[in-house]
């Protein structure tokens, strides 16, 4: 199997296969932690956090880990950086940490984490590791952000907290209850599949693309 | 990188054996030990911290003024209030607050209590401050809660929802064994009496919830108070 | 009496059943939501496993926890109840591929899958911040996996049904889906303030 180059370790996770659009990976923490664009930056910290230094860690022990405990190792190493990652938080803002729930410990059960220790750390140097696992990070965030700033901006009519339209607008508060969650998820998909469709449409006659 | 391919993929043929196994996990579990055990120290202080920060706010918040906490845990069912400092395991859910007068003497401002109960979608949790000597009920607060947001959660944005509080009636009975009057949510716009809380219209079922939690623990908190008043006021000083 | 600790057994089934769902209502377990609700009947047999493995997970993380509390070691609390999990799948595999070795093939890859299934950490985890008692937490765990079954197979349902609908083809998967599953949890809040 060839091993990416140093810019599509990075680039990938960004657009290509990003872990939340085209992948559908990471569902939980998309939804419920995506109902202001506020929590949704603190939450897309912590799994970049996390991805970063177990894809790192992985990626140094590859060499000695044998494919029969390779899963135990994998989870034994996440969920130690998920628990640096709790206390962290608590450590920065206890708000945060409330608003969060329990979702900072579930980063551990995150598929998007242990497909890329599986994946991609498992195979290539520490340096590709930590550009992959920031990259996805990235695109996590991406996704995040795009839910997030949906539904605060439609459901609090504001954005970071900051009012947008003055007193007499009236939210739209099924944005930040869990329904809006599925319906806003469901049409950034949507929209998603209908750019990749245009995109190969364009391609097709012309052909001359790779 | 197809070296480390060429690597793996003899090795994965061949069985690893046990002891090697057993090491290598041994080996990864205590450095991933030492790492949480880092960062629990690390950061242990900062949340203990940040943690008595938040409920300073929070009390300061339902009684203004107040620089001092005393803590105390206070058992509803024996009606026996403790320093925390002498229960091993509870959690404090009276505060004696005091403060400074224009003399900058320590003066007793009055109690604040949490207190929780079932609201719309799960629970609610809320504090709120107590005068001993006007008998009212003078702030509140919600700590915790899962009500809907933009309906429910009024609660705890409502202004003229709070207002309530400010000056609720909470006298005890003759014998100083409990409210003289129930505190009750009424719908909106029907309060006549100073026991009463005016609920928020449209989120009347959040509101009567409110009403009921703080009924359910002011009922026997505020008699327990009084029994302990004495030694509440001098505050473990 | 402060926190949760006082719940009623009954609030508490109808709370985790209907008022807030796991799935509909607190985002836990999508991924086995979307991924295994295509039919009636791996919906529900997914549920079963699922209902029995949060049922032995929670009894084991609520005498975890009081071990670790007692030897003061609350940081290891994710890793213990990770492997407590992990190690609960693979009982459950064994058993079901010694009693009922049609039911091991109908489950497949989603037995294993269940370790990473965010709504059994999640009953571990917030069994422990909820305080519960033991009685308390089995109850929650019982009344998380029927919540969980539930939406499943509700979902499953209408999948069959969706079979023959004429869906837009850039909607088709995972984005109707997750439209119907906004509906539903949209009816599933009209089950608010039941138990309260």
């Amino acid at each position: 199997m060839a091993s990416p180059s140093y810019k599509d370790s990075f680039v990938n996770g960004i657009w290509k296969e990003n872990p939340v659009f085209v992948q559908v990976l990471g569902m939980c923490p998309a939804l419920a932690i995506t109902n202001s664009v506020e929590n949704a930056i603190a939450m897309s910290c912590a799994v970049m956090f996390v991805l970063v230094t177990s894809n790192a860690l992985v990626s140094i022990l590859r060499k000695w880990v044998p494919k029969e405990v390779r899963i135990a190792v994998f989870i034994l190493i996440i969920a130690t950086f998920v628990t640096v990652t709790d206390y962290a938080v608590k450590a920065i803002s206890v708000p945060i940490y409330k608003a969060m729930g329990p979702f900072i410990a579930l980063i551990v059960v995150n598929c998007i984490i242990l497909s890329r220790a599986e994946a991609f750390s498992s195979k290539n140097n520490v340096l590709k590791s930590i550009l992959d696992g920031l990259g996805m990070g990235i695109g996590f965030s991406i996704a995040l952000l795009c839910m997030g700033g949906v539904r605060e901006i439609l459901g609090s009519g504001s954005f970071l907290g900051h009012p947008l339209f003055g007193a007499n607008y009236e939210p739209w508060v099924i944005f930040v209850l869990p329904s809006g969650g599925f319906f806003t998820l469901g049409a950034w998909l949507f929209i998603f599949a209908w750019w990749r469709e245009r995109g190969a449409r364009n391609k097709k006659p012309e052909g001359h693309q790779a | 990188m197809s070296a480390t391919a060429a690597h793996t993929v003899p090795h994965a043929h061949k069985p690893t054996s046990s002891l090697y196994m057993i090491v290598l996990l041994g080996a990864v579990s205590t450095v991933c030990g030492l790492i949480i055990v880092v960062a629990d120290m690390v950061t242990a202080e900062t949340i203990r911290n940040n943690l008595a920060q938040i409920t300073r706010e929070a009390v300061g918040e339902v009684l203004p003024g107040s620089t001092e906490l005393v803590k105390y845990v206070a058992d509803l069912e024996a009606g026996t209030i403790t320093p925390l400092a002498e229960v091993t395991g509870g959690a404090t859910n009276l505060f004696a607050c005091f403060g400074t007068d224009e003399s900058g003497q320590r003066r007793f401002l009055g109690c604040v209590s949490k207190a929780a109960g079932k609201g719309y979608a799960g629970t609610i949790e809320a504090l709120y401050a107590y005068s001993p000597d006007a008998q009212t009920i003078t702030g509140f607060k919600v700590l915790e809660s899962k009500e809907t947001p933009g309906l429910g959660d009024k609660i705890i944005l409502d202004n003229d929802f709070n207002a309530n509080f400010t000056n609720l009636d909470v006298a005890l009975n003759g014998d100083m064994t409990a409210l003289a009057n129930p505190i009750v949510t009424v719908k909106h716009g029907k309060k006549t009496d100073p026991w009463q809380i005016d609920a928020i219209s449209g989120a009347t079922v959040s509101s009567k919830a409110v009403g009921a939690l703080l009924d359910a623990s002011a009922e026997r908190m505020i008699p327990l108070i009084h029994q302990h008043l004495e030694e509440l006021r001098k505050g473990g000083a | 009496m402060s926190g949760g600790t006082d719940d009623t057994l009954s609030f508490l089934i109808l709370n985790t059943l209907l008022v807030n769902n796991f799935v509909l209502a607190q985002f836990l377990g999508i991924c086995p939501f979307i991924g295994v609700s295509n039919k009636i009947e791996t919906a529900s047999r997914m549920g079963v496993a699922v209902i029995f493995v949060m049922l032995v997970s929670s009894a084991l993380a609520y005498g975890i926890n009081i071990v670790l509390v007692a030897a003061d070691a609350e940081y290891l609390r994710l890793i213990a109840y990770i492997a407590v999990i992990a190690s609960t799948v693979q009982l459950v595999e064994m058993f079901i591929k010694k009693t009922s070795p049609a039911l091991f093939k109908a489950l497949g890859i989603y037995l294993p899958l269940i370790t990473t299934n965010c709504a059994v950490l999640g009953v571990a985890k917030l069994q422990t911040s909820e305080g519960y008692s033991f009685i308390q937490c089995i109850v929650f765990a019982l009344g998380s996996g029927l919540g969980f079954t539930l939406a499943l197979v509700i979902m499953a349902g209408i999948r069959q049904k969706l079979d023959l609908a004429d869906v837009p083809g850039l909607a088709k998967g995972t984005a109707i889906i997750l439209m119907i599953a906004g509906v539903l949890s949209m009816a599933f809040m009209g089950f608010a303030g039941l138990g309260s």
